[in-house]
């Protein structure tokens, strides 16, 4: 038993080294002096010049504010979507069509984003088409059609992370309000909607962070100049190592650390004032 | 018979209203709605919204491709393929179904090859996940329920930061006068620096370095739910550590296997930005073929006849995927 204890010990570290390492030496580096990035200039460095340059960027500054917009709108059109097809899948029972719509939101989990990618520019055209003959309407590929696009792939996300909220635990609660005679409306917003609130949560993020990240869709379904930041950002590093990427990857580290220490130290806290409520209801 | 735009709302000698609008009148939005207001719940529109949205931007889209993987070709067309269904004057529907695009997926060598290229990589670098990821989650899910969150958060931490930038950062490690010949070199285990950019090593490295997180999680969560005292047991009735790992936690966690399994296989056939970035230039992997035939050649019909026998590859696994989801939740709802 010990000894195979300390086996899968030792993979856990091997693993989170092999994890780490890429992401450590990218910010490293990119306080690194010399254009080579992976040379280190100890004489110079370290410096905070290529911080400067990424804000003199206009490209990169411009893609990520087209980024923020696209994946703010997904985010939240994704959590609709997703919100209510979960609640569909895991409240509504069984009706006509149910294992096919099972089907369509777990598919895009899977999916090679390239076959996404395709076929939704192929739709996209085929509506300019068929828009230009019947109504003389144009229409142009750009922000529109990337923010349908990832919100068709991210939703599916959202339906899972709600389906398994749902599901973990019953719908008595909701049946009483409905009991008491509150109509299926208010029932939702004043009962489903709190208690499956975490999932909503977590799923607007993961749609943000999917959004925010995508390349493959998005270089499908984009018009001309509709240039996101991973477009940018692949653009640049197919040429090689940049350090004005490394800068701009070391600030988005930074943000995602804090974002999930701030979360996991804020989840903490509510579980304890669970704790606290739940041992002073037993007391009193 | 073609519908003009004149034709629709006008009114004939009678001033009645043409055949079309009545028609429309007839079985139209009037009657939608009245059909909508007696049939319909609250509960039906409540399914129809994401449904329509699915069958719209996902359903819908692969039939457009399906479709035009039987077009022909026309280099100068915009858009680039002749017409598959065509009204004819005499009232008929022209159907035009060339299967050249499918016969040379599978006849050019080029093709050929990044198939089978494809599904090695994607085949070895779902077992390397799982040599990797197994042990690792073991280690989780036994190490103290404090530590575990820990230990879950650390894993799920460089999926939050850019997929992209991830492998990006490996171009800085593996190439020439990157970090680990630099080190090696220093320590003078080596003398000249290895050629790893443009391997499928390097592939191999982005792939289980991106998709790992994949495979751990549905891992994680098939360990964790184990009953302890099975091991007990069979520690009891004398079974060592490896025979009681053989018969009892291997077998339990076969659904965790495939699920992880599934998750790195099935996006691993169709990557594209890994092996863009870090992989050979003189053997392509599928997903570069289509992007490459859709972008350089604008040859849309092969494009999509690559996507549909991509997909009809992956319809297999793609269907196990589903299955141990859907057991999954059913699952956790008892």
């Amino acid at each position: 038993m010990k000894t195979e204890g300390l086996f899968s010990k030792t993979m856990l570290g091997f693993g989170f080294v092999f994890l780490y390492v890429p992401i450590l030496s990218m910010v490293f580096f990119s306080f690194n002096n010399s254009r080579l990035v992976t040379v280190w200039d100890p004489a110079n460095s370290p410096t905070l010049k290529w911080y400067g340059r990424l804000f003199d960027d206009s490209a990169i500054l411009s893609a990520a504010w087209l980024s923020i917009q696209v994946a703010a709108m997904t985010a939240t059109g994704a959590v609709v979507l997703g919100t209510l097809a979960g609640l569909v899948l895991s409240r509504f029972g069984p009706f006509k069509g149910r294992a096919l719509l099972q089907g369509l939101t777990t598919a895009p989990l899977v999916m090679p984003e390239v076959i996404t990618g395709l076929s939704m520019l192929l739709l996209f055209v085929s509506a300019e088409q068929l828009l230009q003959y019947l109504f003389g309407w144009q229409f142009n590929r750009g922000v529109a059609t990337i923010t349908i696009a990832h919100i068709t792939f991210t939703m599916a996300y959202v339906t899972v992370v709600v389906q398994s909220r749902l599901a973990s635990f019953d719908d008595s609660l909701e049946e009483a309000a409905l009991d008491l005679g509150a109509r299926p409306a208010k029932v939702f917003f004043r009962i489903t909607v709190p208690l499956i609130l975490p999932a909503i949560l977590s799923g607007w993020l993961l749609a943000f962070t999917l959004s925010w990240d995508d390349l493959v869709v998005t270089q499908f379904v984009s018009g001309p100049g509709s240039n996101t930041l991973p477009m940018v950002i692949f653009s640049r590093v197919r040429l090689g190592v940049s350090p004005v990427v490394n800068a701009l990857a070391t600030i988005m580290v930074l943000i995602v650390a804090l974002g999930v220490i701030l979360s996991a130290f804020l989840m903490r806290r509510q579980e304890q004032r669970r704790k606290r409520e739940e041992q002073m209801a037993a007391a009193g | 018979m073609a519908i003009t735009s004149a034709r629709i709302g006008s009114r004939d000698s009678q001033g009645r209203l043409g055949p079309v609008w009545t028609f429309l009148f007839r079985y139209g939005p009037p009657r939608w709605t009245e059909y909508v207001l007696r049939n319909w719940s609250g509960q039906r529109l409540v399914i129809a919204i994401p449904y329509l949205w699915l069958l719209l931007f996902f359903l819908v889209p692969f039939l457009i491709v399906l479709k035009i993987s039987f077009a022909e070709f026309s280099p100068l067309g915009r858009p680039p393929y002749e017409p598959v269904f065509q009204w004819l004057d005499e009232g008929a529907l022209h159907v035009k179904l060339l299967v050249g695009s499918y016969v040379y997926l599978f006849n050019e060598p080029l093709y050929v090859s990044a198939w089978i290229y494809s599904v090695k990589v994607a085949f070895f670098s779902t077992l390397l996940c799982l040599a990797l990821g197994y042990p690792m989650s073991y280690a989780i899910a036994r190490a103290p329920p404090a530590q575990r969150n820990i230990f879950l958060m650390l894993i799920i931490l460089p999926f939050w930061t850019s997929f992209l930038l991830r492998v990006y950062a490996w171009i800085g490690l593996l190439k020439t006068d990157g970090v680990i010949n630099n080190v090696l070199q220093f320590f003078g285990i080596i003398d000249a620096p290895l050629a790893m950019m443009n391997t499928s090593f390097a592939v191999y490295i982005g792939i289980v370095y991106s998709y790992l997180p994949f495979m751990i999680l549905p891992l994680y969560s098939n360990l964790e739910k184990h009953d302890n005292t099975l091991l007990e047991a069979a520690n009891d009735l004398g079974a060592g550590p490896v025979k009681s790992f053989m018969r009892i936690t291997l077998p339990l966690s076969t659904p965790g296997i495939v699920a992880g399994s599934l998750l790195v296989f099935i996006p691993a056939v169709g990557e594209y930005v890994i092996p863009s970035l870090l992989g050979r230039t003189d053997q392509l992997m599928v997903a570069k073929l289509l992007s490459d035939e859709f972008f350089l050649n604008r040859d849309w019909p092969r494009a999509s006849a690559v996507a549909i026998a991509m997909l009809l590859l992956l319809v297999v696994p793609i269907m196990l995927f589903q299955h141990y989801q859907n057991k999954e939740l059913q699952a956790s709802k008892k």
